[in-house]
């Protein structure tokens, strides 16, 4: 089978790569452009330690094709931090021990920002329906959501 | 250990610093099990089995291997049995055969061959043409089913020596123990209340698939880097299945994402190895999520028989049980430590208990957090709720009375030495959580829970740097950030900050053996091996600093991370700190170092109580946790945040084991929900903040006082939550999970 030539930028930098259109975005993230981040923990959507955000728009990368990030724009946890700054959710999650196997991490980091980006004042609540589709198996949340929800109200004092 | 070895007074321990991979973890850079790849490498796949319980007639794997993508096919035929090794006996003969299927396939999902592709994708296309003829036999998945006349045999002569004559053959291992005359104690009682209860297997769910990176040369050299509890084991058993030497297998132990006991064991790990031989290539393999629930660890299905008697005032005058587990097509269910762990919170005049491990058409059962102890939990603790409700008296009080305490001879034998159950009840007792009003439509249950915790043969290596900073090899992969406890054992011996120590988790070729990070023993065992191989290196300070100040060695002490003089007779020198020690040591006799090699045996026994508000919905039959508060005795916690992590993580899974996770078999015996849509894990929406209260009763078996903290957590949740659903739906709810189905027939039922 051809395989199709795709071009798109990942956290900034325009990448190219061949890729069979039975190939999902995460294997290409993945294997192609050696960004291994993402995590695949399902393969179905249900788990999102893939968790990429596509023209903005949180998606798990395993639901959608390599050939459909034609053009895209897309972040994944790797272009979280700025240069040598982690971002405040990533040192949050540090300070607050919100991982312990920390495979989940990757995606929850990128659904958390996604979230703050859209409602930068959650309640617990919508905090933890927004990262219902992130699964952790380890910490049962509870640091989780307390890392996020400090992050929130320490993004709101700055801005 | 004697006492006066034991620090009470610290600097580092009980501090709360950042892990030490903390950036590797949020910036994506952290390497997992698939996250290694090697030049020239493969993609290996599994072909495994539709049905649960077949002969393999025949294996045609010539169409796959005349494609020009397909570098290797492997069946049973290539490994150590027939022909390198023959006669691979006892657990390598049952993993070899779980790995993959010899005459038969035992459960749906058992793998049948492997293939080594250029790709993923041709690897997968590849496994299509690889024609298997089966012929079905009948097969069972029930426990109770499998010990009944008429099951199908798994395997004949599975049964060892333990199993009474006249038992099915599925019934492999049979343990009893106990002490006292039970039946004279339920003469005494005022009530005897006896009944019968069931858990449904579940799975460890680690949100990482088993991946691995193999390399195996026809010379019998190898290199392995997997995602593994221990990569010792690991080494140990593929060098058997593959007929090769232990010592020319290198394994690398990954990251991990997460493991509770299912990483224990290898299942990809040889079929990588032999795909890698047979193509002399390296080859990748990793397994999709419904391949782990198919064919890796679940834990045991369980059916239980509880008989306790009480006298009015609450005393517990006997106790007998009898617990069934289904462990899968192999030997191995945990009947034995269902039974020891049951009554285990409670002093008992007469105790008696009985298990059975069982074989079904299931996958082989992998050890899950407390391997055993949480269905005997939920058997038992239930029916002690149940005896206070009907005598009118405190669940938190009739277990105070009756609580095991330094000195009690244990359900399962032993006399307890200093444990901390007495502690953790009355905390439970003095939280603010345990008098809150309760509303409409509530409900409140309490559990204890013991687990025995384990030692298990430990090597640490300390070398300290010219500069003064230190490095520490362990060999127990860091599943939950115990390198971090690690760095602050070794900072407290050494006295050097907690940022200049670096633990490194070595691979085979770097340490000696260790066992696998499990039975909670990594914060015990490593970080007593840790303290010793710093205390090691402390030795050899001194005695530099000494001849330097011309003095016997014992004349010099460590004290804050340097060198003094023990005493005013032993002379007067400035102290001479670490960094100033190792500036000199090339000259000064050469590298220091310090390190441990033992197997410690002070783990020191663990309890714990929870207390759990549940509320539920009587239109759906849907159960929502509203309050739960883990209070557990961890000895001495090294980093409390990472103890409390643990103490939430295992009540969330005790919550996901109780109201919702489950295998589900139809009746052509295979696995009905093989994905995390249908096998639903609690989520962050279905849970609330869970409180924890870290009680410390020092382990006298530790310099520093740790008891393992990571498996205990696991054991009162199915009890302490069923019992609140209990008293929130009033009728009682004896199997699990407490499904909204399983809700609305018991309210149904109850009228």
């Amino acid at each position: 089978m051809s395989k199709f030539h795709v071009t798109t930028t990942v956290n900034g930098d325009e990448v190219e790569y061949l890729c069979d259109p039975r190939e999902t975005l995460l294997d290409c993230l993945r294997d192609k452009l050696n960004l291994t981040g993402a995590k695949e923990g399902c393969g179905t959507g249900d788990c999102g330690a893939c968790s990429v955000t596509v023209d903005g728009r949180l998606v798990c990368s395993c639901l959608m094709l390599g050939v459909e990030a034609e053009g895209k724009q897309i972040e994944t946890v790797e272009g979280m931090a700025e240069g040598d700054v982690l971002h405040p959710l990533q040192k949050k999650f540090i300070e607050y021990a919100a991982l312990q196997c920390g495979v989940c991490t990757p995606g929850v980091l990128v659904a958390a920002k996604s979230l703050l980006e859209k409602n930068p004042d959650p309640t617990e609540e919508e905090a933890r329906y927004w990262l219902a589709g992130n699964l952790c198996r380890c910490t049962g949340y509870d640091k989780i959501i307390r890392a996020v929800m400090d992050t929130a109200a320490e993004l709101r004092e700055a801005s | 250990m004697a006492l006066d070895d034991r620090k009470s007074v610290f600097s580092f321990v009980g501090t709360r610093p950042d892990r030490p991979d903390g950036l590797d973890k949020v910036t994506g850079r952290a390497k997992f099990g698939a996250d290694m790849s090697a030049p020239g490498m493969l993609h290996g796949a599994i072909l495994r089995s539709p049905h649960a319980h077949a002969r393999i007639v025949k294996i045609d794997a010539s169409k796959a291997e005349a494609l020009k993508d397909v570098k290797a096919v492997v069946t049973r035929a290539d490994f150590a049995d027939v022909p390198f090794k023959p006669g691979l006996e006892g657990e390598f003969y049952n993993v070899l055969e779980n790995v993959m299927a010899g005459e038969k396939a035992l459960y749906d999902g058992h793998a049948i061959a492997a293939v080594a592709a250029t790709s993923a994708l041709a690897a997968r296309d590849a496994l299509k043409l690889i024609e298997v003829e089966y012929e079905v036999l009948p097969h069972v998945t029930d426990v109770d089913k499998a010990m009944a006349s008429d099951a199908p045999v798994i395997r004949e002569g599975a049964a060892d020596y333990s199993v009474p004559e006249g038992m099915h053959p599925n019934v492999v291992r049979y343990h009893e123990s106990g002490h006292g005359d039970v039946e004279a104690g339920f003469a005494e009682a005022d009530l005897v209340i006896e009944d019968s209860f069931t858990t449904e297997a579940t799975h460890q769910g680690y949100i990482e698939p088993h991946a691995c990176l193999a390399s195996l040369g026809s010379d019998g050299k190898g290199e392995l880097w997997c995602t593994t509890q221990g990569h010792w084991i690991a080494q140990k058993t593929c060098a058997a299945l593959l007929g090769i030497e232990t010592s020319q297998l290198r394994v690398t132990a990954s990251e991990i994402g997460g493991g509770f006991g299912g990483k224990t064991t290898v299942f990809i790990e040889p079929v990588a190895l032999a795909l890698s031989r047979k193509a002399n290539r390296p080859v990748k393999l990793v397994m999709n999520r419904s391949e782990v629930f198919r064919a890796t660890g679940p834990t045991s299905s369980a059916s239980m028989d509880i008989k306790i008697g009480m006298k009015k005032d609450g005393t517990i005058t006997a106790a007998e049980g009898v617990f069934r587990l289904q462990g899968g097509a192999f030997p191995g269910a945990p009947g034995d430590m269902t039974a020891m762990c049951a009554f285990a919170p409670y002093d008992l005049t007469n105790v008696r208990q009985v298990g059975y491990d069982v074989m079904a058409n299931r996958p082989k059962q992998a050890a899950y957090r407390a391997p055993g102890a949480p269905m005997g939990a939920f058997a038992v603790e239930s029916v002690l709720d149940e005896l206070c409700n009907r005598l009118g008296l405190d669940p938190v009080d009739v277990r105070l009375k009756n609580a095991a305490a330094e000195g009690s001879k244990a359900s399962y034998g032993p006399t307890y030495e200093r444990i901390g159950l007495v502690e953790t009840l009355e905390a439970a007792k003095a939280h603010p959580h345990y008098s809150a009003p309760l509303k409409p439509g509530q409900g409140r249950g309490i559990s204890c829970g013991f687990w025995f915790n384990h030692g298990g043969e430990t090597s640490v290596s300390l070398a300290l740097s010219e500069d003064g900073s230190a490095q520490v090899m362990v060999g127990t992969p860091d599943i939950g950030g115990s390198r971090a406890s690690m760095a602050l054992m070794a900072a407290e011996v050494l006295g050097i900050p907690y940022e200049n120590i670096r633990v490194t988790v070595a691979d085979t070729a770097s340490l000696g053996y260790n066992d696998v990070s499990h039975g909670s023993r990594v914060t015990y065992a490593s970080g007593l091996a840790t303290i010793k191989a710093a205390r090691h290196a402390v030795e050899q300070l001194c005695a530099r600093a000494a001849a330097s100040w011309g003095i016997p060695a014992d004349a010099v002490k460590w004290e804050n991370g340097c060198a003094v003089p023990s005493g005013p007779n032993a002379g007067d020198f400035d102290p001479r700190p670490l960094a100033d020690i190792t500036a000199h040591m090339g000259a000064t006799g050469g590298p220091i170092s310090g390190h441990f090699e033992a197997t410690p045996e002070g783990a020191g026994v663990s309890f714990g109580t929870h207390i759990v508000d549940a509320e539920v919905d009587p239109e759906t039959g849907k159960t929502s946790i509203t309050r739960y508060t883990v209070i557990q005795d961890a000895g001495k916690a090294i980093h409390p945040t990472y103890v409390e992590g643990q103490y939430q993580g295992g009540a969330a899974q005790g919550i996901g084991w109780a109201l919702n996770e489950e295998y589900i078999y139809g009746d052509d015996g295979r696995l009905q929900n093989s994905i995390f849509l249908d096998y639903r894990i609690p989520v962050a929406s279905d849970l609330p903040m869970i409180d924890t209260v870290i009680v410390e009763v020092p382990n006298p078996g530790h310099p520093f006082g740790v008891r393992g903290v990571g498996e205990t957590g696991i054991v009162p949740p199915l009890a302490a939550i069923a019992n609140a659903v209990s008293n929130a739906a009033g009728v009682r709810m004896r199997q699990l999970p407490m499904s909204p189905p399983r809700i609305l027939a018991a309210l149904k039922d109850n009228g």
